[in-house]
């Protein structure tokens, strides 16, 4: 009896030795005492915590102690940092490359270099503004997420909103003499429903633009370039363009002159014109002596004849597929004109006529051939019809002749 | 030997006879045909089917031979020769959409005129080789469609063939062989379109003619089947038509109502409706992901859609195997019907063999139902 009692406890030594080894006296004691937001309850959501981290791993101290008087005492304790030196508190391990290579080699260790670049860093380590950003206002400080999990304040679809927690805070931003109007301008624009709306994950958030660590705003010079990382052929028709140099000169915003920045909405042929709602009218009038009005008006009139031309293909294209008719070449002609209006749109950033005139002519031309292959396409469907109607007639009218002969042999 | 048919008047159609008559006698087939009768009754349209699913195989003939004028099998020629005949060639669209609809409905009117012999128990003695050859003629329709199919050479054919292909390849010891026999290969690649081909084309036609013809046969010797119940009627009570021209008359008549019903539903849907439905679509591509819904013919869903059903492993065997098994034995079964059903012999109708045959049907129905609901 004595022997089945000491194996018993024994066991249940055993039993309870990894749960002494692994347990983490900060959260067990700090979870007494915190509601669920608190950070012992929000850090097992965190990244870190997730990946092996725990409380000790930034705060320093001892998580096997539990008098928290002898944690403050340990030599390691770090406690926590003031707003000033959370960026040298994450760089700790996150600028520290052989740190990093250890742990997720994946991601950069110049976070806190760029930082510095940044307006947020300049104004956070040269004026002490306390009111602009370090990692915490956009990471959160306790439930840190991977960028690519849509719970995190960091995902493409919530980081819009993450910096426009302070940005579109008109109270948080007075005294610094820049708008609260981006978030709600981003929101309306191409962009903005590209991402929030049709969540196409590869449509630019604020960070695309501005960068995240170095964030900045564009400056006049690198708006082209900025832009350019994603509308290419656009920069380049623009920097070969007379635009170029007469906005260089001017010291006009490129992109955003005719496009907004912010509140950048869906373009269309409606932006060519030197009336409202076009946007040309803005800088050219009628009469201001220069080439432009005469190469507006041509490149509107072009853009005007190749979309009315591709919409009226369209149309009877789409009857002659209503109708059953087999369109396939005439579908494959008409993405032709399709790519041809795009081209054509896209030409315009070159604003030369001669430049874009030979690719809308020749979507005109295969637009035209559209039209008359569909056309005849619905003369056939007709011809069909009418061919059935007499064959099923002359069949009708056999089939009633010899019913008849069968009803008189019958008799 | 008899006397030749003298001409009673000049007309043209009376030469010709004539003309015939006095070289290969045929006046003792047209005698023949004029003494052979069709019996009338309630169920005479079930008579019907037969000579419907012959007129439509010769609608299949007729329009297979005009696209076989235009169409190049093969994995870079097939697709291209199909959508050529549909969009160029005159009247291509009318001969594909025509040559498509009868072989639906050829196969309809096939199973329509199998469930009518079986549910009025034709198929007993002296009828057991009709019945036989009836039932071989199913399989080689069911093989023209299977081989058809793939012949367009489009994305939905190329997978449910990879499919339906696969599926032979679950048969225990000969599976793997039969498999890469159907296929030429491996895979399901333009070697195979070449194989489907000459099966479409060449052999099953070949077979279909001589079996069709024994049927044929078969039928001009032994006659229309009478019905159980006039076993013990007195024959004074029973009615009778012609088979020479009475009936082939009437059957000419069911002959033209199809025709307009086919040249009607050809040019409305040339490229089918519901699940009748075979437009060219895309181009199969080897390489890319099969289409959301793969789905054989109509006429296979209820056998696919059951094996869907069934379980990854049943006992001891798969559950493809399984499905394979079930439907390979119940063919069988179905197949040898008039020599287990002995109840039909001594003019009674036999329970068994009717519920049987609901059985059947109901599970047929339900099924390819179920195959396209649930799809």
């Amino acid at each position: 009896m004595k022997f089945v009692y000491m194996m018993l406890m024994a066991g249940l030594l055993v039993a309870a030795t990894p749960a002494v080894v692994f347990s983490d006296n900060c959260l067990d004691c700090h979870q007494t005492f915190e509601d669920e937001n608190g950070p012992s309850h929000l850090i097992t959501k965190d990244v870190h915590y997730q990946n092996g981290l725990s409380c000790v791993s930034c705060h320093g101290g001892d998580s096997t102690m539990s008098d928290m008087d002898d944690v403050r005492k340990s030599s390691s304790f770090r406690g926590v940092p003031t707003y000033l030196q959370v960026p040298d508190f994450c760089a700790r391990c996150h600028s520290n490359p052989d740190y990093m290579h250890d742990h997720n080699p994946r991601l950069p260790v110049d976070q806190l270099e760029k930082y510095k670049t940044s307006i947020h860093g300049k104004r956070l380590f040269e004026k002490h503004d306390t009111k602009v950003a370090n990692c915490v206002s956009c990471h959160s400080v306790h439930e840190i997420g991977n960028a690519k999990l849509p719970y995190s304040s960091t995902y493409p679809l919530n980081l819009p909103f993450t910096c426009g927690k302070c940005h579109a805070d008109s109270a948080h931003m007075a005294g610094y003499n820049i708008p609260t109007d981006q978030l709600a301008g981003y929101q309306v624009s191409v962009h903005g429903k590209a991402l929030l709306e049709k969540e196409d994950l590869s449509a630019p958030a604020c960070n695309d633009c501005h960068g995240n660590h170095g964030a900045a705003p564009p400056g006049i010079n690198s708006l082209a370039a900025v832009c350019g990382m994603c509308h290419a052929i656009e920069a380049e028709l623009y920097n070969a363009s007379p635009h170029r140099a007469a906005f260089d000169e001017l010291d006009l915003p490129m992109c955003v002159v005719c496009h907004s920045n912010h509140k950048i909405l869906p373009p269309g042929d409606f932006m060519i014109g030197l009336t409202d709602p076009a946007v040309c009218g803005n800088c050219h009038s009628r009469d201001d002596g220069t080439k432009a009005p005469a190469t507006i008006d041509s490149m509107k009139a072009t853009l005007a004849n190749l979309s009315q031309a591709r919409d009226s293909a369209r149309q009877i294209l789409d009857d002659a597929e209503t109708k059953g008719m087999m369109t396939t070449d005439e579908e494959f002609l008409m993405k032709e004109v399709d790519q041809s209006l795009i081209q054509t749109r896209t030409l315009i950033h070159r604003f030369d006529i001669d430049t874009l005139g030979p690719t809308a002519v020749q979507g005109i031309e295969n637009a035209r051939k559209v039209q008359t292959e569909s056309a005849g396409l619905i003369n056939q469907y007709y011809f069909r019809r009418k061919g059935l109607a007499v064959a099923t007639l002359i069949i009708t009218l056999l089939a009633i002749g010899l019913y008849i002969k069968i009803r008189r042999m019958g008799r | 030997m008899p006397e030749p048919a003298k001409s009673q008047n000049g007309s043209l159609a009376h030469k010709a006879y004539h003309w015939l008559d006095s070289r290969l006698q045929i006046r003792q087939l047209v005698d023949y045909m004029g003494h052979k009768v069709v019996p009338v009754h309630g169920h005479s349209i079930f008579y019907y089917f037969g000579g419907l699913t012959l007129f439509l195989f010769m609608v299949q003939v007729a329009t297979g031979i005009l696209l076989l004028m235009y169409y190049r099998p093969g994995a870079d020629s097939a697709y291209e020769s199909v959508r050529f005949i549909v969009s160029e060639v005159s009247f291509g669209w009318l001969i594909r959409s025509l040559h498509s609809w009868s072989a639906n409905l050829m196969i309809f009117t096939v199973f329509l005129h199998m469930f009518t012999v079986y549910f009025t128990f034709a198929y007993r003695k002296p009828r057991e080789l009709t019945w036989l050859t009836g039932m071989g003629l199913l399989g080689l329709a069911m093989a023209f469609g299977f081989s058809g199919y793939l012949l367009p050479w489009n994305s939905l054919a190329f997978f449910a063939t990879r499919v339906g292909t696969g599926m032979a390849g679950t048969i225990p010891v000969v599976g793997d062989w039969l498999m890469i026999i159907m296929r030429n290969g491996e895979e399901v690649t333009g070697a195979t379109i070449g194989r489907f081909f000459g099966l479409h084309v060449a052999i099953l036609p070949a077979l279909f003619t001589v079996v069709l013809s024994v049927h044929l046969l078969l039928i001009q010797r032994q006659g229309m089947s009478e019905p159980l119940e006039w076993r013990d009627k007195p024959p004074e009570t029973k009615k009778y038509i012609k088979f020479f021209p009475q009936f082939l008359y009437r059957d000419l008549l069911v002959w033209l109502i199809a025709l307009n019903v086919l040249a009607l539903l050809a040019v409305i849907f040339p490229d089918g409706v519901g699940v009748l439905h075979w437009p060219l679509g895309e181009k199969a591509d080897p390489f890319a992901a099969p289409p959301a819904s793969i789905r054989p013919e109509w006429y296979f869903m209820f056998m696919f859609q059951a094996l869907k059903f069934l379980p990854a492993h049943m006992w001891f065997i798969t559950g493809e195997l399984f499905g394979v098994l079930f439907f390979t034995i119940g063919g069988i079964i179905w197949t040898l019907v008039p020599f287990w059903d002995r109840t039909s012999l001594k003019g009674r109708r036999s329970k068994m063999v009717i519920w049987f045959g609901l059985l059947a049907l109901v599970f047929m129905i339900v099924m390819s139902i179920l195959g396209y609901v649930l799809d």
